[in-house]
């Protein structure tokens, strides 16, 4: 193999002038994570309101819950990204749409890319939330009642509270997923780790060495959301009960 | 609402989305299936080996691919893979290969990741009983894992190798990236060439969605079965 390796690449000046390369690829994990926090914010918020729906004892909210899972959990993230970019603008009405598409540069792409990510992921979450909630003793629910909470106050003051707690590990790995699914944003434009890593590659010709870069940046990322998330995990962790491993496929 | 959009945009490409799309998200589908779940289930058995070398190169190499997007390992491949073809013929230029061979590797290597982890919960419900009287009847390690254990194995985790597989198949829209024509690869390059983004990409996500409901209400079915027979 006569590759010309060139780890100092990183400390070269981009032709752009916005810096050296590793600046390039620290800019590019900002906005990954900034695309992946505010989808989360979206996921949680969304995902916790159809979870508990979907236990609720009412068929309608069941049954339009189950179809809004089934929704975004059989159509290829890439496709949803497509479908809020390119799509959505044109079924709203037309002043708005045009609003939509002529916001400057990296909002046109980062806010459809938040909001797609933040709704496939809230999917997940509410399948996580459900089994949280399924994995309870009913005594629990049934307990609140006979203390006269209404349903929504048992929800709030019993179940909430421990479900999220039980599932903080399944929801750590969606959080994971988050992260490394913001990188499909890069087709629409919004340029995030792995679309750094391709610009360097472009303007450097180093392929490996910003692939790398990009690579351990991503690693980095991980250990600090596990370590931290483990950290967490051990202060709320309820004795007597671990998250429900329930597999429901995915990166 | 849809008055302003053209429907029939789609009919008049079907051919060229069913014949060329389709058939090249099908096929590749299909191979990577069969390859993940083989280098899957080594990487499972090197994982869980008692000689340290293995199971350590197994469990870095499992732990680096779940930790890194897709679409990075699918560059990675689209660049490396003609530099380990010249290593392997011994070519001192970079090997040409083709975008299907190229999204066939990448997928497979990269779904191998996902599916060792399932296997290697499969081959661990497996009681270790049955190994060792697998042992002592005189079978060596590959007869008894290829005769009792990974058959067994297989059989139990079938409808999660199925969900990851519904998982994959969505995923391997995203050799979009290298412009390569996919289903997907498909419809937005009609959707480029006559403006008819609306139309292509529902039509996209119409047939995703069909497809990927049908294979999972089949695997909800053959859970069922499954569970009833053990």
């Amino acid at each position: 193999m006569n590759y010309h390796w060139n780890w100092k690449i990183f400390w070269d000046l981009t032709p752009e002038g916005s810096g050296t390369y590793l600046h390039t690829l620290l800019v590019g994990l900002m906005w990954t994570l900034a695309t992946a926090l505010a989808a989360w914010v979206i996921a949680l918020a969304l995902g916790a309101v159809i979870g508990v729906l979907r236990t609720a004892p009412r068929k309608w909210a069941e049954r339009f819950c189950n179809g809004y899972v089934e929704l975004f959990r059989n159509i290829p993230l890439l496709v949803q990204m497509f479908l809020w970019f390119f799509v959505l603008p044109e079924l709203l009405p037309k002043h708005l749409g045009d609003a939509i598409k002529q916001m400057p540069p990296p909002w046109a792409s980062y806010v459809p890319a938040v909001l797609c990510l933040g709704f496939f992921t809230s999917a997940r979450v509410a399948e996580q939330v459900r089994a949280g909630i399924q994995a309870l003793p009913r005594g629990q629910r049934m307990a609140g009642t006979a203390l006269g909470l209404t349903l929504p106050q048992t929800y709030r003051y019993v179940i909430l509270p421990m479900t999220f707690r039980i599932i903080l590990p399944p929801l750590t790995s969606e959080f994971l997923n988050i992260i490394k699914n913001s990188s499909v944003a890069l087709t629409i434009g919004v340029i995030e780790l792995t679309a750094a890593a391709r610009a360097m590659q472009e303007f450097s010709f180093q392929v490996f060495e910003a692939f790398t870069g990009a690579t351990v940046l991503y690693i980095l990322t991980n250990i600090v959301v596990i370590y931290g998330m483990r950290w967490v995990e051990r202060r709320l962790a309820i004795p007597g009960f671990i998250g429900p491993a329930i597999r429901t496929g995915g990166h | 609402m849809f008055g302003q959009f053209d429907f029939g945009v789609i009919t008049r490409n079907l051919p060229y989305l069913i014949k060329v799309g389709m058939m090249f998200t099908l096929e590749l589908t299909a191979l990577v299936i069969v390859l993940g779940i083989v280098f899957g289930t080594l990487l499972a058995m090197m994982r869980l080996s008692s000689i340290r070398v293995l199971s350590a190169f197994a469990t870095a190499y499992i732990n680096l691919m779940r930790s890194v997007p897709l679409v990075l390992v699918i560059f990675w491949f689209y660049f490396l893979v003609p530099y380990i073809g010249a290593w392997i013929i011994r070519s001192p230029t970079p090997v040409r290969v083709g975008a299907f061979l190229s999204s066939v590797i990448t997928y497979s290597m990269f779904e191998a990741a996902y599916y060792a982890e399932i296997m290697r919960a499969g081959i661990q419900s497996i009681p270790r009983g049955q190994v060792w009287a697998g042992y002592a009847l005189g079978l060596n390690y590959w007869q008894s894992m290829a005769r009792i254990v990974l058959p067994q194995a297989f059989r139990n985790m079938v409808p999660i190798l199925l969900t990851q597989t519904i998982v994959m198949f969505q995923d391997t829209s995203l050799v979009y990236v290298l412009s390569i024509t996919d289903f997907l690869g498909a419809a937005s390059k009609i959707a480029e060439r006559d403006g008819r983004y609306v139309e292509l990409y529902i039509f996209a996500a119409v047939v995703y969605f069909v497809i990927c409901v049908i294979i999972s209400v089949l695997v909800r079915r053959l859970q069922r079965r499954i569970a009833v027979i053990r």
